[in-house]
């Protein structure tokens, strides 16, 4: 599995708090089997309503790995179809004020990175990468730092989940799976499981 | 750091071990399946030759899209048809139970699971559902997971997760005629906010809190997630064992006695130390309403919608983006809101007292001019129960259709849709943009028994004037 410890690349700056999961992939979008074509489906009713001015639609940003957002991004429903369409369109990082918890954990499962920062450094990198869609950020899990031309500020991600992504285990299936012993053992301890 | 409470106890007595990351490996008791977060996971386990690694811990159901007029199969969407087929087949190949529709226990997840039993005190479970947060109600520590996360229970029963915080909700007091439990998370939320769990299990606790029935604790634990809160719960009690006892699942005979007694060892100590403390006044809440596009956008009905000067700097661009979709005047009262749809169900308020609460006010009153009013039971259990008792008499008679089970409006993955600018009195638990299937469509959110005062007013009313 690969390890993310750095990402690279043009940043596309969505301005606005709670965002939640229903509004980046509409419920209607989930009749499927599997992810495929989730990628152009990304926030598509808000896209609509913009009529070609929301940031997925505007020419300059396309291409940009890496998504900047405010405080609570990604709240509501716990459909992975959510990171699943955002990363199709072609996201390989996230920076943001705050994330909620499960849309976190879906990315964390997909090899996303979520990096926290404090809303002046948001506000800086939107405002950046407003003024000059070519400009070239980078997040740094090792030094918990991004980067946009001179400027460097401090990024925040919790201290498993960087484990995972700078080790390449943050899909957790196989070392879970390996362990099948202890959950027996673990199992085994609890009164419900004979009941 | 917490110490000492049902949430601590619960996590130690299910840890495998700790992952080279530093995070839990955390056993999973209960492993819920629906068919809309389910058929990528079980790709996943075939692409990795992987079994399920506890079939009999893991029970599915179909629920968000389910058309609840016409069952029929196949479904007229055949898309929906394609997922209940794969659901079908999976749970076939890899030996789990599956409660189909027409089987007599088919429903909302979130409800079938606490009916039959399978719900239990000092459990882990997990469900690709946000609403999984629900099952605290039982004192169970009880989460909603993505896709890939559902691979990983499927595979290992087991998640590799970060201990969370624990923050205790009193409420105290006695809540006055008209307000119910719905209305106590939309107040918990508006005053700590959406995000204003994020990283905390909430413990519910307080005269208040235990004073409510099951199905009550079970939407207050619902919409945890709707306050951030990945998950609440709520210690374990009489009231807990007395709905537990017989049911199809729930431990018998000497099994019953041992059950109870670990149980009460699970709850949380006198002593116990929480990250933070919260205390409410149960006399201080009314029937509320949401007026905006998040959760915590609530406000009692006798309230104003809220001028930006009221609201924290940092709510008011959402405060401007909500009044503008919802075409809401601040300072403007919500009573009185002339509304389209009245819906009547979802895993937040669709279990048999719910349905009992809101038939009271509609009996001998007729659905208003022009309404679109319906009610959807939460399982086939609830409508075989609600129609034992007259209820869908009633409901028929003051003018609401009534359906068969599922997850219908709350999230519109079925024909059950708003359309263009319709507004909605809801019981479910989101009123974000777009939610209930119309890109423009809006939703205010209230208790059951507030949905059947708005249907028979024709606008948003105060239920206290109907009891």
């Amino acid at each position: 599995m690969s390890e993310v410890k750095s990402v690279t690349g043009r940043g596309l700056p969505l301005r606005g708090n709670d965002i939640d999961t229903d509004r980046i992939i509409p419920a209607r979008f989930l009749r499927s089997v599997t992810f495929d074509g989730l990628g152009e489906q990304v926030f598509a009713d808000d896209r609509v309503q913009a009529k070609g001015t929301h940031p997925f639609d505007q020419p300059q940003y396309e291409g940009a790995k890496i998504l900047v957002v405010n405080r609570n991004f990604g709240c509501g429903s716990s459909r992975e179809h959510a990171p699943q369409a955002i990363a199709r369109w072609g996201i390989q990082a996230l920076i943001g004020e705050s994330f909620a918890e499960i849309f976190f954990g879906n990315c964390v499962a997909m090899g996303i990175p979520c990096l926290m920062a404090t809303s002046e450094v948001v506000k800086v990198l939107q405002d950046a990468v407003e003024f000059n869609p070519q400009t070239q950020l980078q997040v740094d899990l090792e030094e918990m730092e991004v980067r946009c031309d001179e400027y460097a500020a401090p990024v925040q991600m919790a201290a498993g989940p960087r484990q995972m992504f700078i080790s390449g285990t943050w899909d957790a299936c196989g070392q879970l799976v390996a362990q099948a012993d202890s959950i027996r053992a673990t199992a085994a301890q609890l009164p419900y499981i004979r009941w | 750091m917490s110490k000492g409470t049902l949430f601590d106890k619960v996590w130690d007595l299910h840890t495998v071990g700790t992952l080279p990351s530093g995070q839990t490996q955390l056993f999973i008791g209960l492993h819920l399946v629906h068919e809309v977060t389910s058929p990528q996971a079980f790709a996943m386990l075939r692409e990795r030759g992987l079994k399920v690694m506890f079939p009999e811990r893991t029970v599915a159901t179909v629920d968000h899209i389910v058309p609840t007029d016409n069952q029929a199969r196949p479904f007229v969407d055949s898309l929906a048809e394609e997922m209940i087929q794969s659901l079908e087949r999976n749970s076939q190949e890899h030996n789990i139970a599956f409660y189909n529709i027409g089987s007599g226990s088919q429903g909302i997840v979130h409800v079938i699971a606490p009916e039959q039993g399978l719900t239990q005190p000092g459990m882990t479970i997990a469900c690709g559902d946000s609403h999984t947060s629900t099952h605290g109600a039982f004192g169970a520590i009880a989460f909603g997971i993505g896709t890939s996360q559902v691979r990983d229970v499927l595979a290992s029963q087991t998640l590799a997760l970060a201990k969370l915080k624990v923050r205790r909700i009193e409420v105290n007091g006695t809540l006055k005629p008209g307000v119910y439990a719905k209305d106590v998370i939309l107040h918990i939320i508006r005053k700590l906010g959406v995000k204003g769990g994020v990283g905390f299990a909430y413990e519910y606790a307080g005269e208040a809190i235990e004073q409510m029935s099951m199905e009550e604790r079970m939407t207050l634990c619902n919409m945890s997630i709707e306050g951030g809160a990945r998950c609440g719960y709520i210690n374990p009690d009489a009231v807990t064992y007395a709905y537990l006892e017989g049911r199809d699942f729930a431990p018998k005979a000497a099994e019953w006695d041992k059950a109870v007694a670990w149980w009460d060892s699970l709850r949380s100590d006198a002593d116990a130390q929480y990250d933070d403390v919260v205390v409410f006044n149960a006399e201080d809440i009314a029937p509320t309403v949401t007026w905006g596009i998040t959760p915590d956008q609530g406000i009692s009905i006798d309230e104003m919608v809220p001028t930006p000067d009221l609201l924290a700097e940092s709510d008011r661009a959402i405060a401007e983006e909500a009044y503008v979709y919802m075409d809401l005047q601040p300072g403007n009262p919500i009573k009185g809101t002339k509304i389209d749809v009245c819906f009547i169900g979802s895993c937040t308020n669709g279990r048999i007292s719910d349905l009992r609460e809101a038939a009271r006010i509609a009996k001998g009153r007729q659905v208003a001019e022009g309404i679109k009013a319906f009610v959807v039971p939460g399982s086939e259990r609830v409508k075989q129960q609600a129609e034992a008792e007259g209820l869908d008499q009633i409901f028929e008679a003051a003018g609401f259709e009534w359906r068969d089970a599922g997850c219908s409006m709350c999230l519109a993955m079925n024909p059950d849709k708003l359309e263009g600018r319709q507004i909605s009195a809801s019981s479910s638990n989101r009123n974000f943009k777009g939610r209930q299937g119309s890109a423009s469509g809006r939703t205010l959110l209230m208790s059951p028994a507030m949905v059947a005062a708005a249907a028979v007013r024709g606008q948003v009313a105060d239920v206290r004037e109907l009891l």
